[in-house]
């Protein structure tokens, strides 16, 4: 640990951490140690024609049109909005409804299987496995690397589901210097990208090549926290003889969070209400990258992806590669089903994951994980009135007073809510965390947030 | 009220056993070891070495004193709450901190309808009138000693604490407190160090508080800025006459283990309602509380000042969490 410490501080301006943050247990090992399995191809996949933040695609597909692996049944036309592409060989059903974990009920594309799948090792090496270049030939400019992105529909992978194509492309009006690379995953429970860091370092370096190349960055860092040995090891061994440097960070909630990310590293702050492009950085997380990589180099849009599955209250846990489109249900079912003491089912992480019952929601773009909680792991004291104790405070990463945010939402005073930044938010769940009045602080302040941005579009 | 929010669905599919599956908005986890009724309990346990020297020192009197501040403050939380229709909020404890703190504080012969009365408006006036725990300005315990010490003045002030004719010892000094602001006498160090000295019950103690406040800085149910801003300016304050009268550092430590300094900084002071959000306004806090300490101990006519020092700043507490409104990550 001291060792870690001494080559954290190495070679770059930020301290390795943020201000604030909180030490949550990381229950990372029901499923840290658990190689990625890849899993059988499902009967069928439902493509919600929105999985990103921004604008749905269009089907461009009808039902019992047969379509192929990777065919393309969805256009982003808009400009922040992603392509959708088939993850099996099927036959279009329908184009109905369904619900994500969110509660939004989305058109999709259901699709059938039908003909001959890629399975087994041979879509685990097409995905991530196999050889990859270390540098990005000089044939690829910024504008095709860029295009390619936007072509294989690939958004983030870390759970925000930002279009890629929109961050990694040449600007000239925003200059990119660095090019960092999210290795944190400091949600607890979740390993994905953790396994995707051990097994499939090559895509990692390969994409991210590729994309500082797209950004014209000059420096490319990867960011991994100190709980994190072997991937640290594996990506350093990948990386040698390249420009590209690893940061290794303290292990803390939320050092996977882009502002706090980029504070730590290269202490710099985003302006509020600004984005990492704005202090000339460009981040993407490992898992994206390498599917940056898929797309670039070997032409293949993302259609797959890796998830973990985790938590007391499933009989085992696992890391996935799954196709984008299998529901939960199927999923749960693979990992040998629930236990008796499962609670709340949630897709992401536990800190700001969304709870879901319907198990036909499919797994989509942005779904890092699921993870199941117990009963244990739920229980909670009563709610009582605010103490004022300030821990909300002490712990909040974006230096809020979320008591006072969160009081300010429930009785509806906007103005107050807005004094005090409300809008820098980003619903971390630090405070509520934290808080010893078990105050649902995330959720009033969730509200507020609601109502500021409703008040501004009118 | 989060029960009835959560939408409960069973989940039967086939393979998978029947357990009820909640839904709820993240975050999904919380913090278990740390809950009100905790802070609560971690207070009581804080206090236990300063009741402990108490009843070593005062025996019935503490004893007596300690069972009718907290037996007080149960039963008048009981009733105003009941009287309010809210549910009954003794489970977290915060009645029964009351209680000790403010049996504590008192003079070890104050008589039983002083004590009695104290809590009944350290509840009711200090607490339940504002909307309860949470919901008060003024830590309620001095609140209600604040009453009592106006309207009784003569039982509660500086004579109330020598008693001739008892088993106690400690009880036929004058308080170190009293006999420096009468007579000019110093108390010695050791003395007052290990708490040998007339005074309020659990004030008495230097080492008893430190003990208790150490426990409760570390556990981070108080905010360790509160005290030590406080101690520190005590010190700073007090070694300007130290040094014009040529004490040798005696008189500061007579103002720091003395009186009631180091009760009120850890136990009363860090009570966290009445107190500042922020670190910058708890640090605001403690020095403003310690300067008011030292004024009104060299210059009102009370040999003692904690309790109106923290009175006071307990009502500028909303100003400075007004000042100290954190910069915002990425605001310039
Ligand atoms: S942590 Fe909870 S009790 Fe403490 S100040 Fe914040 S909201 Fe109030
Ligand atoms: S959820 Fe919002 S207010 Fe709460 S700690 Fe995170 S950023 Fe701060």
């Amino acid at each position: 640990m001291v060792l870690m410490k001494l080559l954290r501080l190495k070679d770059f301006p930020g301290k390795g951490t943020f201000h604030n943050g909180i030490h949550p247990p990381d229950c990372k090992a029901f499923s840290r140690d658990r190689a990625i399995e890849v899993m059988p191809p499902p009967d069928r996949v439902v493509l919600p024609l929105l999985q990103n933040i921004g604008a749905p695609c269009e089907a461009i597909v009808k039902p019992k049109q047969e379509v192929t692996i990777g065919e393309i049944i969805g256009e982003g036309k808009a400009f922040v909005s992603a392509s959708l592409h088939s993850p099996i060989a099927g036959v279009v059903e329908k184009i109905g409804v369904c619900t994500l974990p969110n509660g939004r009920h989305l058109p999709a594309i259901f699709i059938k299987a039908k003909g001959e799948q890629i399975t087994g090792q041979a879509l685990y090496d097409d995905v991530i496995g196999g050889e990859w270049p270390k540098d990005c030939p000089a044939i690829y400019y910024p504008s095709t690397i860029a295009k390619a992105i936007h072509d294989s529909g690939i958004v983030g992978l870390g759970g925000a589901a930002f279009p890629t194509h929109v961050k990694v492309r040449p600007d000239d009006k925003k200059m990119i210097d660095t090019l960092m690379i999210n290795g944190c995953e400091c949600e607890p429970y979740l390993t994905n990208d953790y396994r995707v860091m051990i097994e499939a370092p090559g895509p990692i370096i390969a994409g991210a090549k590729h994309a500082a190349r797209a950004v014209s960055a000059k420096e490319i860092i990867i960011c991994i926290e100190d709980n994190k040995p072997k991937a640290i090891e594996a990506l350093r061994e990948e990386a040698q003889d390249t420009v590209i440097k690893i940061a290794v960070l303290e292990t803390k909630y939320p050092q996977g969070s882009e502002k706090q990310l980029i504070k730590a590293v290269l202490d710099l702050e985003v302006p509020l209400g600004g984005l990492p492009a704005d202090v000339g950085v460009a981040m993407s997380n490992v898992g994206t990258i390498a599917a940056v990589a898929r797309g670039v180099i070997r032409g293949k849009p993302l259609t797959h992806r890796v998830i973990s599955v985790s938590g007391g209250g499933i009989a085992k846990s696992k890391n996935l590669l799954v196709p984008i489109g299998i529901s939960m249900k199927a999923v749960i079912d693979y990992c040998g089903g629930l236990t008796e003491d499962a609670a709340r089912i949630i897709a992401g992480g536990p800190m700001m994951g969304f709870a879901f019952s319907n198990l036909e929601t499919p797994v989509t773009k942005g779904t890092s994980g699921l993870t199941v909680l117990t009963h244990e792991d739920l229980r909670r004291e009563e709610e009582t009135n605010c103490v004022r104790c300030g821990r909300c405070v002490d712990v909040c990463p974006m230096q809020l007073v979320p008591t006072k945010i969160a009081m300010a939402s429930r009785h509806g005073n906007l103005s107050l809510a807005q004094r005090y930044n409300i809008l820098a938010c980003f619903e971390c769940g630090c405070c509520t965390y934290s808080c010893p009045a078990h105050i649902k602080l995330v959720q009033l302040i969730r509200m507020g947030k609601a109502m500021v941005m409703a008040g501004r579009k009118k | 009220m989060i029960k009835a929010a959560e939408r409960q669905q069973t989940v039967t599919t086939k393979d998978i056993p029947s357990p009820e599956i909640h839904v709820a908005p993240s975050p999904h986890l919380g913090n278990t070891h740390f809950s009100t009724r905790r802070m609560m309990i971690d207070v009581l346990i804080a206090l236990v070495p300063a009741m402990g020297m108490a009843l070593y020192l005062f025996r019935e009197y503490a004893l007596r004193q300690l069972l009718i501040g907290i037996g007080a403050c149960l039963v008048s939380e009981l009733i105003f709450v009941r009287l309010r229709g809210t549910n009954v909020s003794l489970k977290d404890c915060s009645a029964a901190v009351t209680g000790v703190i403010l049996a504590l504080s008192m003079p070890p012969t104050a008589p039983w309808y002083a004590t009695a009365i104290a809590a009944v408006v350290a509840i009711g006036l200090g607490k339940i009138l504002f909307g309860g725990l949470g919901m008060n300005i003024f830590n309620p315990a001095m609140v209600g000693r604040a009453f009592v010490m106006i309207s009784f003045a003569g039982v509660m002030g500086a004579g109330a604490y020598e008693a001739t004719g008892t088993l106690v010892d400690a009880l036929s000094q004058a308080t170190p407190m009293n006999a420096f602001k009468q007579a000019g006498v110093l108390a010695p160090v050791p003395q007052l160090f290990w708490g040998l000295t007339n005074g309020s019950l659990g004030e008495t103690s230097a080492v008893a508080c430190l003990l208790g406040g150490i426990y409760l800085c570390v556990r981070r149910t108080a905010s360790w800025e509160i005290p030590v801003a406080m101690i520190a300016t005590v010190i700073v304050i007090a070694s300007i006459p130290d040094m014009a009268g040529y004490h040798g550092g005696r008189l500061i430590m007579h103002h720091v283990l003395g009186g009631a300094l180091l009760f009120g900084a850890f136990f009363i002071a860090t009570d966290p309602v009445g107190s500042p959000l922020t670190p910058k306004g708890k640090t605001i806090f403690g020095i403003g509380a310690g300067a008011l300490v030292m004024l009104l101990r060299l210059y009102s006519g009370y040999p003692e000042g904690v309790m109106f020092a923290v009175l006071l700043m307990n009502a500028v507490t909303p100003l400075i969490n007004r000042w100290t409104i954190p910069r915002t990550m990425g605001e310039y």
